[in-house]
């Protein structure tokens, strides 16, 4: 498998920058059109789902290229920062419309439903569990943590599979796109588990073939 | 008496509401000064009598009524009912009612205007999905039309069948989101026989929309929305509590009752508050508290003395 892996395509900064903009223009848009009047008779809840559904299409973006690289198609794993990020920042965008335009900063009306109502709890630990993620995505927490960066940032299957329960919770029948998104983000988060755990036998099992490159410590 | 006519009328035909205000006024006046008030509009008007069934919030924009609705025969996002229902012919129609009754009888939509004055009730609409409207109906009470038929002594309960048209109804073709077809609500009699209970021909003063619920509606102010079965084809009076869609599909979020009760929760969200649907962008209609049986406990509360209506949700 890794040797038909894709080699790596390097962006320019520039690239990134125009990424994260192009990205955050279907939330501007809307923006835009729920504060003039143009998101129909409910706004507020087409801004909310919008933002959620965007977040998860970043999300599927995201969990995409490891996947891409290994099947040899493409390598943008330079890229998946800039998308990780996206996530998180379409994630707070989509809190905070329901926080703020939705129950109208009523918190303990917001504290009551995160708290008992499954669909929501469901969403609120994708959202804890994002958070960490976002903040160690920079260099410096890489080299600080080491390999606990690594085993942080596998937290994003089990973002994966919240947001996937969450969508699908957030709909009173299953429809196409609920599934859709959800199939996506399970297949891929199932994906990146099963790579992690094939890598980490490959690396015991290369770890015993080659003795003598591993500084014995005990015995 | 005004009686009910079913012109034809375009679904673009869409009045904003200040225009429909003026129109009221008109009315209003016309009827005073005894002008002709049949000459006031183009076809389409019901003419509906004016009644103390109405609410001081405003009516929500008539484009809102008319473009937000829950009709899963028609799709399950809210802008598929008026989309997807231009295929729809609610003409001719005809609507039996049955069962434990003296007098079971099939009404054409003829025999209802010949049968029914129309008259105009603005209510509120509290949607189990924590939004609301504030809608003008016009139509009868459901009670009028029983008494036409006559309930026998052991009909408990009253169930109400919507059409079941595939070729006209996209989402009753199948597929994930399926529902169980056609769709089957129902009510205790005492709750069918009480005066607020409606069944609508129009709304906004104008013949029922395809997207509403063309061209019969039952409309039930203090439960939520989706008690008011649409383009009704059947009324049945039963012994047994009928098995109703959404109870039978999830039974543990919606109940036979559904009376809105504000301190009974969905299992996915509150029902203590309500978004207010109405074209205002994102700072406009806002949030309102949910009141127990959405406002008409002083009418109806004595339905459920000595229930619990937590368990009876
Ligand atoms: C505290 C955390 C969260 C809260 C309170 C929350 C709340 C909500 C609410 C209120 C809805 C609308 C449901 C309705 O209209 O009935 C929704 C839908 C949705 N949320 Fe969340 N959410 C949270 C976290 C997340 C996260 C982290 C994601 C994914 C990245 C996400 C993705 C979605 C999606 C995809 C939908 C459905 C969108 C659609 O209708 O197309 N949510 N959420």
């Amino acid at each position: 498998m890794p040797s038909r892996r894709a080699p790596v395509v390097f962006p320019s900064r520039l690239e990134l920058w125009l990424i994260t903009l192009i990205g955050l223009v279907p939330a501007g848009l809307y923006f835009w059109y729920g504060a003039h009047n143009q998101l129909g008779a409910d706004p507020v809840n087409v801004f909310e789902r919008w933002l959620g559904l965007w977040g998860v299409r970043f999300l599927v973006v995201t969990l995409a290229i490891a996947p891409l690289r290994d099947l040899g198609v493409i390598n943008l794993v330079r890229y998946r920062r800039t998308f990780g990020l996206l996530v998180f920042w379409y994630a707070v965008m989509h809190v905070a419309t329901y926080g703020v335009l939705d129950q109208h900063l009523d918190l303990r009306a917001v504290f009551g439903e995160v708290t008992t109502k499954p669909f929501l709890m469901v969403g609120l630990a994708a959202f804890v569990l994002l958070c960490p993620l976002a903040a160690t995505s920079n260099r410096w927490s890489i080299r600080t943590l080491g390999r606990l960066w690594g085993t942080l940032h596998r937290g994003v299957y089990v973002v994966a599979a919240l947001a996937g329960v969450h969508f699908l919770m957030a709909f009173k029948t299953y429809t196409v796109t609920s599934v859709g998104y959800a199939a996506a983000l399970f297949v891929l988060g199932a994906a990146g588990v099963v790579r992690r755990v094939r890598h980490n036998g490959r690396r015991r099992m290369s770890a015993a073939n080659e003795p003598m490159r591993r500084p014995k410590t005990t015995g | 008496m005004a009686r009910l006519r079913l012109p034809a009328v375009s679904g673009s035909d869409i009045t904003s509401r200040e225009a429909w205000l003026n129109r009221r006024s008109f009315l209003v006046s016309g009827a005073a000064t005894g002008l002709g008030i049949g000459s006031a509009r183009a076809a389409g008007t019901l003419k509906a009598r004016a009644t103390s069934y109405t609410v001081k919030d405003p009516p929500t924009p008539r484009v809102d009524v008319t473009t937000y609705n829950n009709f899963y025969e028609f799709g399950l996002d809210k802008g598929d009912p008026v989309q997807n229902s231009g295929g729809f012919h609610p003409e001719p129609w005809t609507v039996r009612v049955d069962g434990l009754v003296r007098q079971p009888r099939t009404f054409s939509m003829d025999d209802l205007a010949a049968l029914m004055p129309v008259e105009e009730r603005i209510y509120r609409m509290r949607c189990v999905e924590a939004w609301s409207m504030v809608i003008p109906w016009d139509g009868f009470a459901l009670a009028a039309l029983l008494g036409v038929v006559e309930p026998l002594g052991d009909a408990k309960y009253v169930a109400f069948e919507s059409v079941l048209r595939p070729d006209e109804m996209p989402g009753q073709r199948g597929g994930l989101a399926s529902l169980d077809w056609p769709y089957v609500e129902g009510l205790r009699l005492d709750e069918a026989m009480n005066p607020l209970t409606f069944m609508a021909v129009g709304l906004y003063g104008d013949r029922l929309p395809n997207q509403n619920g063309a061209p019969l509606r039952l409309v039930v102010p203090w439960k939520y929305g989706f008690k008011g079965a649409k383009s009704i084809v059947r009324i049945r009076l039963v012994a047994d509590m009928p098995r109703t869609t959404w109870h039978s599909m999830a039974p543990e979020e919606y109940g036979f009752y559904a009376n809105v009760n504000p301190t009974v929760d969905h299992p996915r969200w509150s029902q203590g508050s309500e978004r207010v649907i109405g074209s205002s962008g994102f700072f406009g209609a806002g949030r309102r508290t949910t009141e127990m049986f959405n406002g008409y406990g002083e009418q109806v509360a004595s339905l459920y003395a000595g229930m619990d209506l937590r368990r009876w949700y």
